[in-house]
Formats: structure tokens, C-alpha cells, sequence
């Protein structure tokens, strides 16, 4: 009889007794010896000259240890990511120049942390101010250069299909610009560091992030270093979103202060600096226009994107290129046509965020849809029904790139830039009815005509979106070590670490669900570069696909181990060894008395069941979902309600259902977040207007509905767990589906689209535009 | 978010308070610091001196009904107003409007004569106490007086406060048995301060008003009464509820912030006087 697996069953998380009992130790919870802290000096200027600065004053300030300038630090500065163009390097520290309000001036080190703040006011700026630039498209006429040496403020540009005549012969045409603010990932854990050099000149490192082993290897370059002399540590993370994947010079500087003083040197960011200078995400300007037939069939969709890169190119370098190749979402659109182009303004440097260049794919798509629905007079469902790729049509190459021919070099950059997407498997149909059915569509249509018959004033929307993502996208390789100790505990090792997602517990499923043995004896190790020399990102909704995998391989791996060594005790050939799963148990065939268990053969022989192994993704995988949301606007006040929302997500196969709905909780949350409520605002000289919580708005439970989950399960054939991502498919799904249905409240009023976030201004604004259109072409 | 330096002083006594106030005018007296933390932690604020009054709250946290009036210490925090039981029945505006100001967190810390000293045109309590008529009670030493709103508040963040004054107590006079009420807090979180917010008491002889009260948050520098919305309603029944609050902006002075722009607080603040009244109309005893 087969024995049940864990594998798919709702299991509490193992990490949270300890978190919710004790608290969790965070960056600035460590306890660290005389660490002294540090406290930055921040340009208040979006764009200016540094002609001085003084520091006197500063230094001879009680407990200062040192104030750093640009001309103390000799590190290089930070390369122009992703092919940008070298000129537009960020130094650590500016150095002549400033280009963001919130830029790093002036380092402070102080044996206490409010010596630090109080000294860093003491340092003294002269700036010549120059010409602000917030507005990307402006930056695309280059009136103002952030550098003079690049010529340019471009720092990328591709396009795929011709743009001009992507639309030509359609029967139908519309065109609508997209702005996709800039928002926060505001973690609640801001960034932090901390360092200390051994005497022998080996760093330990401890910094708040997505990914050890690349902190390790940035350090060790950045500082020269070999990554041996390096040991990172993540403790305990809280949320990264995006936002914690790369090394940013605040935190680069820490361990180059610590070399420099001597001393254990530790910085937690505020949540002012954190809005001010810890990256920001999306800001694209969309221009869309989908072609099609008044019977409803999409016949060709253009997106023209300019990608705000703030301040210095670093993943906004990057990130359209994935917009690009999900730019079609789940449609099978003859004609696709691409431009992108990237620019750098006097704002702060944009980043990876939740979904990171996908979402806004879906955002552009999934409103391109919508607009063109109304413009025939078609309900949306159906559109969505009739241009979705089939289920038989697997895997699909998309239309969104070039693929490479007998020439290219697939590994070369611009070819892994450039290629499409191949859409490994998907039921986006079945997903699409299953929603419909879920959220009672028709009663839901019926109810928003009643109310607009009654000229109610709270009126109702239905927004959709029908989403498809990439996840794993690098399909980069993961290693893990496990090994049995003689008290029978499983322990495994990882170098990939989790920001809340609860890989201890998933991980220990599967390790149970391989081995036979309870959750609760195995012990899952990361969080430290000591602990396994190779380790990736947690990021790109990659890690149940690709760690998972490695733990179920190496698992197995361990079994064939133990089959040896239970073949030594038993006196029989390993290939004769059975291994009983549910119990976990090892007999020769046709002796099922004598037995061997875990314990047994580690009390024999421990020191051979430890083994490691590499798990080597065969391509990224792309999970997909409908998503419903029904608001409820209040036309006399703009006010936008989320009532429901109702979503069919499918990231093949799910391990942990109770962790997938954790992910796709907050997900939605954030998702929901973008299209109500938040966004990054600049004024014309490019100062912050939202630098706290009270301004800028994160979205919290009281905002919330609960959210209908249905789960689908569509596995992946490109590896064996059958697992897709489910980390920011929330996210991806959650915003154009709000997006819609708020305008789709207001549809009867004669509204087409209005940017987000849809706040009640903007919602009344639109309103009142509608109405003065109406009004004129009445008149 | 690290406050500069100042010093910190527990009050032994209203007059120790009173002393330290008027010794240092760059001193401060720290009651929920639900707003003055903040300020410190942005460093917005730099007092020399943060006097802690926690140490009165012994004489100063109370509800008493005081037949006329009610009278509340300064010190009574926004969720002992919320959940009295004397309030809750005789001025129950007050109560259920205590229950909307921030968050929970702020609701266990945040006291009634700190809002009212801080002054904040956004918060929900000044302009509640506005509409409610209420007088202010201050003291210096041993000498006390009594403000009306009016007096009280004086600007953003302004107040008629002298140096070494402080709040110690509101006295708000209980409206006519069976009166409505109703609040409109306008926002996009729950816990946001009000883009604007209406306050209303209606009293009704029949179908028609003997007595209207409407007080807006967030329309001007200080919390401020619509008072050519009360005159319109005065004498009038429902029908003349909608033309009433289209008075609601006369004397007003809206911001324009993220939040919305002046044009769009204007609106707002008639369109939710309309409802406000309309609410506080339905539920008063005919």
C-alpha cells in the first residue's frame, strides 16, 4: 500500500513557535561587541555640484571615530549594470556630483548610534544646484544630462517588430498611455549591515539580504578579497521583495569602514532613508495599442515603454527586458511589437520589486484588453476566452522576442536579453471559467446594471486579469549537502536563505516525505556562506523549483547511500536493498523482518550518510491564474472599496498549500496595494514628497476583503516535483485586476482609464473629465 | 529617526509641570506622545526638555458625569473614551469618534488633552469638540480657565495656551436627550488622519431642526464649525439638507497635499456635510 505523503498537505510552519513566542532576530537585534554605528549624510539636492564639504566639525563631535568623504574612499565605484553604459557608474560616496535627493555624501562613524546622527548634522555641504530631471520622458531629449560623459541619458534601447506598422490593417485600433508609478518594496525590516575583520583579516559580514553567497562575492571583489576571506551572514530577514537582492553601497561601505577603523562597524537604515534611498521599483511609461475585429479576435498589440532608472542603471537596466518578453501575457496575438528604452533622472535608483518587470507586462496587457473590450462592446470574459492560448499549443514560444539562430551565442548577453519567452504549460481557459464560476460572474454583471439603471452612487466594478509569469527565470543551478546524524536527525544544508517565505518547513516536508522520517528531526541550516560554499538568490519566485529539487535529489542521493551501507550491514547487495518509505526502514528483498532504520545504520556508520549534491534547472517555468476583484466606487466622493477578491492561481505543484497561500496573500496584498493606494511622488525639483508611512501608503488588513483562493495544479514537466513559483504571481495577477474593475465601475460614465493609484481624487477627477466630455459633445 | 538630544523630566505634580514649563519655553510636556514622538523622531521637534506628565494620570484620566456636562481629564486616553459608559449614553459622538482616531495602538496611548493641545486640524477630536461646544480647561500654578474651541484653537498647531498652561480638562455640555449624531471620516486607510471629516448633532421637534451643529476637520488651519450650513438647516426638515451643506466650504481654507487637492476637499466637504446630516437627522428622535 502506498504510503501518504505530507506533500501537499496545509502544515504549520516549524519557524513560527520561535517567531511568534520569542521574536525573531533581525539585523539590529544581533548583540555585537563594541560595534560602533554608522549614520550617513544625505544630499537634500536632486541634482548639484559638490563644491566643499566640511567635516571639521563632525569629527571633533563627542564619540566620533571617523567621517568619511568620496576622497577617503578607495573602492571603485559601483559598475553600470546589465551592459549600461560604463560612464554611468555610481560611486560609494558622491563624489563631485549628486543626483538624487537622499544620495550618500558623507560617512560617520561614532561609538554610539545617536552620536552618529547628531555628528552627520554637523557636516557641512556646498552645493551649486543644477537642473532637476523627474520626468523620464523628458530625459529621453537629453536637455540635462545626470552625465556629461555618456552623452546621453539613455542607457538601453531594444525593440522587437516594427512599432509604426504593428497596427496597420487592424479593424479596430485603440491607444492609451500607462503610467506604472514608482513605488516602494518597503520591507518592513529596513536594510542593515554590519562587519567585523578577524585579526588574521577574514570578514564576517552580517547584512539583511536575499542572497548570501552574491553579497559574498560582490564584497569580496569590491574590497579584493578572495570570497574565502569573506563569511555572510543573513539572520533572521525581514522581507526583501526585490529589494534586498544586490549590494547597495550603504551597505558595501559598512565592511569597507570596518577594514578602514578597526573596528565592528554596524548600520540599520531608517524608514525615512529606506524611502529616500533603498531603490524603488517599477516606473514605466506605457504607450499601448492593440489592433483587432469587432467579433472580438486581437490581432496585433504594440507596447512603446520608457523605464525610469533613477538616479544610477542598476536593475531598471535590466527589468523591461523581462516586461518585453511577457509582453503578450496569455494571448496568442499574431503581431507584436516592442520598443523599450531606459533612462536614468535625477530620482532614486530604480530596482527589482515583487514580480519585477513582469507585473508590469501584466498591468499593460491586461488594460490594453479591457480598453479594447469596451471599444467593441464585448464583455471582457469573452474577449479573454477567445484570444487565449490554447491548452494543446504547449510549450509556446512567444512573439515578444527574437530566438536565436545558427549564429548567435545563446549565453552571450544581448541574446538572453532579447529571447522569448516559452511557455512551458498552461490552462489559462480552465483558469479563466473556474474564476468565473467561483465569483458568480453573471449575478455579479446583473447587479452592477441594476445599480447603473437606479443611478446609484455607489456603483459596482468587475475587474480581470488573466496573468502568466516567469519564475526561476536564470534556471541557475542549487546546491545541498544532508547528512544523518548518529542521533538519527536529518541535517541539511542550504545557500539559499528565506525572507519569511518558510523554507525550513517545506524543506523539511520533503526531506520527510523522501527519508521516511519525521518533520521534526530534521534540521534545515542557511543563512550563512560557512554553511555551504554555493548558494542563489531567494528571488524570482524560484525557490520551491529549484531548492525544493535540490533537496528531493539529494534526499534521494542519500537513500542510494543508505542502501549501501544497509547492504554492508545486512550482507546483501545494495541493488537488492529495499527501501520501505513509510517507515522508513531498510530490508534485504524478500526479508522483510530484518530491518535497518535511519538510526541504526547512522549509529553504524554516520560518517557515510553525509552527502551532497547539485540540482540543474532544465528552464524557467511559467505559472498563471485569473484573478477577480469587485470594488465598489462612490461616484459623489471617488472613494474606491475592495468587496471581493476572488483568485485561481496555478504554480503547478503545491507542497505546502498552507505556504502558498501566505505567498499569494501578501502577494495580493501588494498587488492590490499598487493599484489603490501607493506610490513614490517627487516634486519638480525632485524632492521626496512621501518619506514616512503617513505619507507613503502601504496597504494594511482594515484595506482588505478576505481573498476567495482556488487552487489548480498544472505541473510543470521540467522538473520533477512538477513546481512552478508562486512568490509574486499575487502581485502580478492582483493589480490590473483592480485596475480594471475600478474603471470598469465607471465605464457607464463614459471613463476609459485613469493611472494608479486610483485614489478618490483621481477617481472624482476622472469623473468630472468624463462628465465635461459628455456634456460638450452633447452641447 | 533618532531624536536630538533633550532632557527628561517626570512631573511630580500639575504646578512641578507648570514650573518647568514656564522656567524653559523650549520645554515640552509629553502625555501619549502619539504626535510629539514622531516630531522628536524626525527631528521636526527639538525640545530641551520633555516633562512626562504620566505620573498624573493618577488625578488626571477620568470620565465624570457632571449632570450638565461632562467632564473628561486630559490625560483619559482615546480607548477609555471610546469604551465610557457615560459617554457612550450621553454623548455617544464623542465615544464612537474616540474609536476611529488611528490605531489601536494609538487608541491605548494617545489622550484627549494631547490632541487637543497639539492642535492638529486633521485630527478627529478637535473638531469634535468644536461641534460639541466644549470649553477647554487650562491651568497655570493654581490658576485656571476655561476656553471655548473657538478661543482654544488658534492655528496649525497654534493654540491659546500661555507659557507654563496646560490642558487639564474638557468639559463638554451634554446635548438635548434623543439628539442625532453622526461622523464622516473621509480617508484611504483606516488608520490615516481624515483628508476631511464632518461631525454633526441634529435635534428635531417633528420633522423639523431645532438645532444643528456641523464641525469639519482638515478644512482650514484649525478645526473649524460650518456654520452657514447650521444656519441653512436651522428651522428647516430633510428637504433642506441637501442645499444646507452645499454652505459647508464658506470660510474655509483647504490645503492641497497628496492626499487631495483643495478643489477636491471642497467637494468633499459638502458632500459629506449633506450625508453627515443627513445621518445625524435619521437618528434623532423626532
Amino acid at each position: 500500500m502506498a504510503a501518504v505523503s505530507i506533500l501537499g498537505h496545509r502544515v504549520l510552519r516549524v519557524e513560527d513557535p520561535r517567531l511568534l513566542t520569542q521574536g525573531g532576530t533581525y539585523l539590529d537585534d544581533l548583540e555585537l561587541a563594541n560595534a560602533a554605528h554608522v549614520a550617513y549624510v544625505r544630499s537634500p539636492m536632486a541634482h548639484a555640484r559638490i563644491t566643499a564639504i566640511d567635516t571639521a566639525a563632525a569629527e571633533q563631535a563627542p564619540g566620533v571615530i571617523a567621517v568619511f568623504t568620496a576622497a577617503d574612499v578607495d573602492v571603485a565605484p559601483r559598475p553600470a549594470e546589465f551592459g549600461a553604459n560604463p560612464a554611468m557608474a555610481r560611486p560609494l560616496l558622491a563624489m563631485d556630483t549628486v543626483r538624487f535627493v537622499g544620495e550618500a555624501v558623507a560617512m560617520v562613524v561614532a561609538e554610539r548610534r545617536a552620536q552618529a546622527f547628531d555628528a552627520a548634522e554637523l557636516v557641512t555641504v556646498e552645493y551649486e544646484p543644477l537642473h532637476a530631471l523627474v520626468d523620464p520622458e523628458a530625459a529621453l531629449a537629453g536637455g540635462v544630462l545626470l552625465f556629461p560623459d555618456a552623452g546621453t541619458n539613455l542607457v538601453g534601447e531594444f525593440s522587437v517588430g516594427d512599432l509604426d506598422g504593428a497596427l496597420d490593417g487592424c479593424e479596430v485600433v485603440v491607444e492609451q498611455r500607462i503610467v506604472n508609478q514608482r513605488v516602494s518594496a518597503a520591507p518592513l525590516e529596513t536594510r542593515g549591515a554590519a562587519a567585523l575583520w578577524s585579526d588574521e583579516g577574514r570578514l564576517t559580514y552580517w547584512i539583511s539580504t536575499q542572497g548570501p553567497h552574491s553579497v559574498r562575492t560582490g564584497i569580496a571583489r569590491a574590497l579584493d578579497v578572495e570570497p574565502a576571506q569573506v563569511r555572510v551572514i543573513a539572520p533572521d530577514v525581514g522581507g526583501g521583495f526585490g529589494a534586498k537582492v544586490g549590494l547597495m553601497p550603504e551597505e558595501l561601505l559598512v565592511a569597507w569602514a570596518a577594514r578602514r577603523t578597526g573596528r565592528t562597524v554596524r548600520w540599520t537604515e531608517t524608514r525615512s532613508e529606506n524611502l529616500l534611498a533603498g531603490g524603488h521599483g517599477r516606473a514605466q511609461i506605457q504607450r499601448i495599442a492593440v489592433g483587432g475585429t469587432r467579433e472580438g479576435r486581437i490581432d496585433a498589440y504594440a507596447l512603446d515603454l520608457v523605464q525610469d532608472a533613477g538616479a544610477y542603471p542598476m536593475a531598471a537596466a535590466f527589468l523591461p527586458y523581462l516586461t518585453r518578453m511577457m509582453a503578450q501575457g496569455v494571448y496568442d496575438i499574431a503581431r507584436v511589437a516592442i520598443r523599450g528604452r531606459i533612462v536614468v533622472t535625477t530620482t532614486a535608483p530604480v530596482i527589482s520589486f515583487r514580480g519585477a518587470g513582469r507585473p508590469e507586462a501584466a498591468a499593460a496587457i491586461e488594460r490594453a484588453v479591457d480598453l479594447f473590450a469596451t471599444r467593441i462592446g464585448m464583455d471582457p470574459a469573452e474577449v479573454r476566452r477567445r484570444n487565449a492560448i490554447a491548452p494543446d499549443a504547449f510549450p509556446y514560444t512567444t512573439r515578444t522576442g527574437r530566438v536565436p539562430g545558427a549564429g548567435d551565442d545563446v549565453n552571450a548577453l544581448t541574446t538572453m536579453l532579447m529571447a522569448p519567452a516559452v511557455y512551458d504549460s498552461g490552462a489559462y481557459v480552465a483558469a479563466l471559467e473556474r474564476l468565473l464560476d467561483a465569483a458568480g460572474y453573471a449575478n455579479l454583471r446583473a447587479e452592477q446594471i441594476r445599480r447603473r439603471a437606479a443611478g446609484d452612487a455607489v456603483q459596482l466594478g468587475l475587474g480581470l486579469s488573466l496573468y502568466v509569469e516567469i519564475t526561476s527565470l536564470m534556471a541557475t543551478p542549487e546546491h545541498a549537502a544532508m547528512a544523518v546524524r548518529p542521533d538519527a536527525h536529518v541535517v541539511v544544508r542550504l545557500g539559499s536563505s528565506p525572507q519569511g517565505q518558510g523554507h525550513a518547513t517545506t524543506w523539511a516536508m520533503l526531506v520527510s516525505d523522501r527519508l521516511g522520517v519525521p518533520i521534526d528531526s530534521v534540521e534545515v541550516l542557511f543563512g550563512d556562506t560557512d554553511i555551504l560554499a554555493h548558494g542563489n538568490v531567494t528571488g524570482g519566485s524560484r525557490s520551491v523549483q529549484t531548492v525544493g529539487s535540490a533537496v528531493a535529489e539529494t534526499a534521494d542521493v542519500l537513500v542510494e547511500r543508505a542502501r549501501e551501507v544497509a547492504g554492508d550491514s545486512l550482507e546483501a547487495d545494495p541493488i537488492d536493498i529495499v527501501f520501505d518509505r513509510a517507515q522508513g526502514r531498510f530490508h534485504v528483498a524478500g526479508v522483510p523482518s530484518a530491518t535497518r532504520s535511519w538510526q541504526e545504520l547512522a549509529a553504524e556508520a554516520a560518517e557515510r550518510l553525509s552527502v551532497e549534491h547539485v540540482f540543474e534547472p532544465r528552464g524557467a517555468t511559467y505559472p498563471f491564474g485569473a484573478h477577480l476583484a469587485l470594488v465598489e466606487v462612490d461616484t459623489e466622493t471617488g472613494q474606491v472599496v475592495l468587496r471581493r477578491f476572488v483568485a485561481v492561481d496555478d504554480a503547478g505543484r503545491i507542497l505546502n498549500p498552507l505556504a502558498a497561500a501566505g505567498q499569494l496573500h501578501g502577494g495580493i496584498a501588494q498587488g492590490v496595494a499598487q493599484a489603490l493606494l501607493e506610490s513614490i511622488h517627487y516634486d519638480a525639483e525632485g524632492n521626496l514628497l512621501t518619506t514616512t508611512f503617513a505619507d507613503y501608503e502601504i496597504i494594511t488588513a482594515a484595506e482588505l476583503p478576505d481573498f476567495e483562493l482556488i487552487s489548480m495544479e498544472t505541473p510543470t514537466p521540467l522538473n520533477e516535483l512538477g513546481a512552478k513559483g508562486i512568490g509574486e504571481a499575487g502581485t502580478i495577477g492582483a493589480t490590473p485586476a483592480v485596475h480594471n474593475a475600478v474603471v470598469d465601475a465607471l465605464a457607464h460614465l463614459g471613463v476609459r482609464h485613469l493611472d494608479m493609484p486610483c485614489t478618490p481624487q483621481r477617481v472624482f477627477d476622472a469623473i468630472t473629465a468624463a462628465r465635461g466630455a459628455t456634456t460638450e459633445a452633447a452641447s | 529617526m533618532i531624536p536630538a538630544p533633550f532632557e527628561y523630566v517626570r512631573a511630580t505634580s500639575l504646578d512641578h509641570a507648570s514650573a518647568l514649563l514656564t522656567a524653559d519655553e523650549d520645554a515640552k510636556a509629553l502625555a501619549g506622545g502619539m504626535s510629539l514622538i514622531p516630531l522628536l523622531r524626525l527631528r521636526l521637534a527639538r525640545p530641551t526638555t520633555l516633562i512626562d506628565l504620566g505620573p498624573l494620570r493618577g488625578e488626571l484620566a477620568y470620565v465624570r458625569d457632571e449632570g450638565a456636562y461632562v467632564a473628561i481629564g486630559a490625560l483619559t486616553r482615546h480607548h477609555d473614551l471610546a469604551t465610557s459608559a457615560t459617554l457612550r449614553t450621553r454623548i455617544p459622538l464623542l465615544a464612537h469618534v474616540a474609536s476611529l482616531v488611528g490605531d489601536p495602538q494609538v487608541r491605548h496611548r494617545g489622550t484627549l488633552g494631547g490632541s487637543v493641545a497639539h492642535a492638529d486640524p486633521a485630527a478627529d477630536l478637535p473638531a469634535v469638540l468644536s461641534t460639541l461646544e466644549a470649553g477647554v480647561v487650562v491651568q497655570d500654578g493654581h490658576a485656571r480657565r476655561e476656553l471655548d474651541t473657538q478661543s482654544f484653537f488658534q492655528g496649525f498647531l497654534e493654540t491659546a495656551l500661555r507659557p507654563g498652561e496646560l490642558v487639564v480638562e474638557v468639559r463638554i455640555p451634554v446635548p438635548a436627550p434623543g439628539h442625532g449624531w453622526a461622523y464622516t471620516k473621509f480617508n484611504r486607510r483606516a488608520q490615516d488622519w481624515a483628508i476631511v471629516a464632518v461631525a454633526a448633532i441634529v435635534e428635531r421637534s417633528g420633522e423639523s431642526i431645532t438645532r444643528a451643529a456641523v464641525g469639519l476637520a482638515n478644512m482650514a488651519s484649525t478645526a473649524v464649525r460650518a456654520t452657514g450650513v447650521e444656519r441653512a438647516l436651522a428651522g428647516g426638515d430633510a428637504t433642506g439638507i441637501a442645499p444646507a451643506a452645499d454652505h459647508a466650504t464658506e470660510g474655509t481654507s483647504p490645503v492641497t497635499d497628496l492626499g487631495a487637492d483643495a478643489a477636491f476637499r471642497r467637494h468633499l466637504a459638502r458632500t459629506l456635510s449633506r450625508r453627515t446630516v443627513h445621518e445625524a437627522y435619521e437618528r434623532a428622535a423626532a
